[in-house]
């Protein structure tokens, strides 16, 4: 039963990756791994400052 | 082992060269879709195997011990260590789009032999050999993007020109792809209603995934999903009910303007309302019908009606003007070479990338995937019959306005269609006529429609649905590129305008905000009001158009590409980009002069305006102009394109001459040969920093 919730849980975060949806999980780790002390962006500034970084240059998308 | 090896790839090589063969000189008979699908996966397999090895070991020397920057500058947001298979998929959902998709089907007016083989020489030459140079070389440069390592490799009047290009092929490449979804709804209120839904089922999303369960980006999709489908069969319903299809029956006109206020609106509205919720739904819709349409050929496998090689060869085809060479290399750009994936391997991929040489795979892989959707798209036209692909696909102006002027038109030209066939095609579809719908995206649905139900079964009204849904993710995929590129666009023109006039730079300044989308969507516009109007039904000036700024763009990779090449030290490699380079430029010279200087009025933009000129100072409207008013309008535009295509071609001119200048003080000795990469640094940590 583990296993194939895991195995679920996996595959979404799969597919929220190749969809280019922003991971809050792998940045909260980041900031604990690579800057301890520092307080990480809350989830939903987060989520707006991916959203921001995405969309206001070129280079995410083509024809 | 070795010699096993060996002798599977000489198979491969044999299987490969076989099927091209098959292709190319079985005359008289259908061939089997299935030549073509073995000609391509053979010649990619070995493309893969020898030539992205090559490149990934002697040009670049790709090390996995050297830290890549999602390792080194690893910030949890932008760089990311990421696994190559997901870097796969989000790379190839990036690159992907209507591109390859319409380009494939307009080329098969000269018959599939020329089209399948550009789309795999050219790829395993040309196009997959860009995606991977630039994405190496903007890897060792912490993630830079190609307008930066062209001022900084080549100069900065390169860099400055490649800037300003960038800019311009944007507004042609909206301006196109707007032109095919207003040709794809025009007179179709079931197609019209389904896309209009998918707006607002977006801003549902968008709404969701803001106030009611925020990040929960998969509930959201699925979710939207449903109600894609829901959309639908709403569209069937009001084509059904005669006073609501009326109400939905628009003009080209309409629909244009339309979509420019769509553009206007998606560029000024916050992005998590419409953009990034039309973003995912659009990233599962494109992988899922691309899988689909796999499917769907592999299980019919359908005979190739469309001869080898047609007589339009010479120029005189229906559909675009021009002959084989160069305009069939000019139409077909995505799929084989799109400089276009320049922007995104030197934008979100490199930032992403966990090992080095993980950069074959989705440098060159993922362009071989994207190649292989063109392949798709070119059987699913020639699977149609010749009569009914160019009775879809020709303007008005060769086929006259009925089904019978049609027929008549097409028995001309050597095929065979009745007009009752193509009556009851259009009612199989749920259209009321499928006459001159040119684009290549209702010719691409209704190869789908039709590949899917031979390949399930079903009756007509199933036929019906699918095309409906070929076109809908069409519209999906299409409006995306718009809305992005829109918005991309206006931030391009506040970053040009910023030194004119500050204030105009500032992108939280609601008046420059509302100023600059106005500006970039009346750009656009203009070209799709022109196309709108224009009686040969405007793709056949914009897209050639498109072909040659999107190619315009590869020939800058490619120039930064070999600068950084001989930078490195790599002298005698350098042929790996300079081969496609050449003929890039070969093409889109001579491209760009025919529809320059051409004296015939259907190719070159200013014989056009000539003809049209003598028209109005003889007091004549030519066929399907409606007013003196929009004959003076196609004048304009006509020098327009003139004026847009020689600066296209001057732009090649430019930044060819800038980097021949820096090769040469290069390879002369007269500057030394210092590469700009970032000095290696060896890999630490593990995947999941």
């Amino acid at each position: 039963m583990r296993t194939i919730v895991g195995f679920v849980q996996r595959a979404a975060w799969v597919l929220r990756r190749v969809i280019g949806a922003p991971d809050y999980e792998q940045y909260l780790l980041h900031v604990a791994r690579r800057h301890p002390g520092c307080a990480p962006l809350s989830r939903d500034e987060f989520a707006r400052d991916a959203l921001a970084r995405r969309y206001d240059r070129p280079g995410s998308r083509c024809c | 082992m070795r010699v096993v090896a060996a002798l599977g790839w000489l198979l491969v090589a044999i299987a490969g060269a076989g099927a091209l063969g098959v292709l190319a000189l079985r005359r008289g008979e259908n061939v089997s879709a299935a030549w073509l699908l073995v000609a391509a996966l053979c010649t990619y397999a070995i493309g893969y195997r020898f030539y992205s090895a090559f490149i990934a070991a002697r040009i670049f020397a790709l090390d996995d011990a050297r830290a890549t920057p999602s390792e080194r500058l690893s910030d949890g947001r932008d760089y990311v260590p990421t696994n190559r298979w997901i870097v796969f998929g989000h790379h190839f959902a990036a690159i992907a789009g209507p591109g390859p998709l319409v380009g494939p089907t307009l080329a098969a007016q000269f018959g599939y032999l020329p089209g399948v083989i550009w789309i795999v020489v050219g790829v395993v030459l040309g196009g997959a050999v860009q995606d991977m140079v630039i994405l190496c070389a903007s890897i060792r440069r912490d993630g830079k993007s190609l307008g930066q390592m062209a001022k900084e490799e080549i100069g900065p009047v390169a860099g400055f020109t490649a800037l300003v290009a960038v800019l311009g092929i944007m507004v042609v490449l909206i301006a196109v792809l707007a032109l095919v979804v207003v040709n794809a709804l025009k007179s179709s209120p079931w197609g019209t209603v389904t896309i209009g839904l998918t707006i607002p089922i977006a801003m549902l999303m968008g709404l969701y995934l803001r106030w009611l369960r925020p990040g929960r980006v998969l509930e959201a999709s699925a979710i939207g999903l449903v109600l894609l489908v829901v959309a639908l069969y709403a569209g069937r319903w009001v084509a059904q009910q005669p006073a609501l299809a009326a109400a939905f029956t628009l003009s080209g006109k309409t629909l244009a303007i339309l979509v420019m206020v769509y553009g206007f609106a998606a560029s000024v509205l916050p992005v998590w309302l419409l953009l990034a919720p039309r973003d995912y739904l659009s990233a599962f819709v494109k992988i899922g019908v691309v899988v689909a349409l796999a499917l769907g050929i592999l299980i019919a496998l359908p005979p190739l009606q469309m001869p080898a090689l047609t007589r339009f060869t010479d120029g005189t085809g229906p559909i675009f003007a021009g002959a084989l060479f160069p305009f069939a290399f000019i139409t077909i750009a995505c799929g084989s070479i799109s400089g276009f994936h320049a922007l995104i391997a030197s934008g979100t991929t490199p930032k992403l990338l966990e090992r080095e040489r993980d950069a074959r795979m989705i440098g060159y892989g993922a362009m071989l995937m994207e190649s292989f959707v063109a392949v798709m798209a070119l059987i699913a036209a020639c699977a149609l019959t010749p009569g009914v692909y160019f009775a879809i696909n020709a303007p008005v102006a060769a086929l006259g306005p009925t089904a019978q002027t049609a027929a008549a038109a097409i028995a001309n030209w050597g095929f065979v269609v009745t007009p009752t066939e193509l009556e009851q095609l259009a009612k199989q579809v749920g259209e009321t006529s499928l006459l001159s719908r040119t684009g290549g995206a209702p010719s691409l649905a209704v190869g789908m429609a039709h590949l899917f139900s031979s390949a399930l079964g079903g009756s007509d009204g199933a036929m019906a649905l699918w095309y409906h849904f070929a076109l809908m993710f069409e519209a999906l995929f299409i409006l995306t590129t718009l809305d992005a590129g829109t918005r991309v666009g206006r931030f391009m023109l506040q970053d040009l305008g910023r030194h004119v006039w500050p204030a105009f730079g500032r992108t939280s300044w609601m008046p420059a905000t509302v100023l600059s989308s106005a500006l970039i969507v009346a750009m656009w516009g203009h070209f799709l009001w022109q196309g709108v109007i224009d009686p040969l039904g405007g793709v056949n000036s914009l897209w050639p158009l498109f072909g040659i700024s999107n190619q315009l763009l590869a020939a800058v990779a490619l120039c930064v590409g070999t600068t950084i090449i001989i930078k490195m030290g790599k002298a005698r490699y350098a042929w790996a980009t300079l081969l496609p380079l050449a003929w890039l430029v070969i093409v889109t010279m001579t491209a760009g002069v025919v529809k320059l200087f051409s004296s015939e009025p259907k190719l070159g933009f200013l014989a056009r305006a000539h003809v049209l000129q003598a028209a109005r100072a003889a007091g004549t409207l030519p066929p399907g102009v409606k007013s003196a008013s929009e004959l003076s309008q196609m004048i304009a535009n006509d020098y327009l394109d003139a004026a847009v295509t020689a600066f296209f071609l001057i732009s090649v001119v430019v930044i060819l001459a800038d980097s021949a200048r820096e090769w040469y003080a290069v390879v002369s000795g007269a500057k030394a040969a210092r590469s700009t990469e970032v000095p290696f640094q060896p890999r630490v940590f593990a995947a999941g920093d």
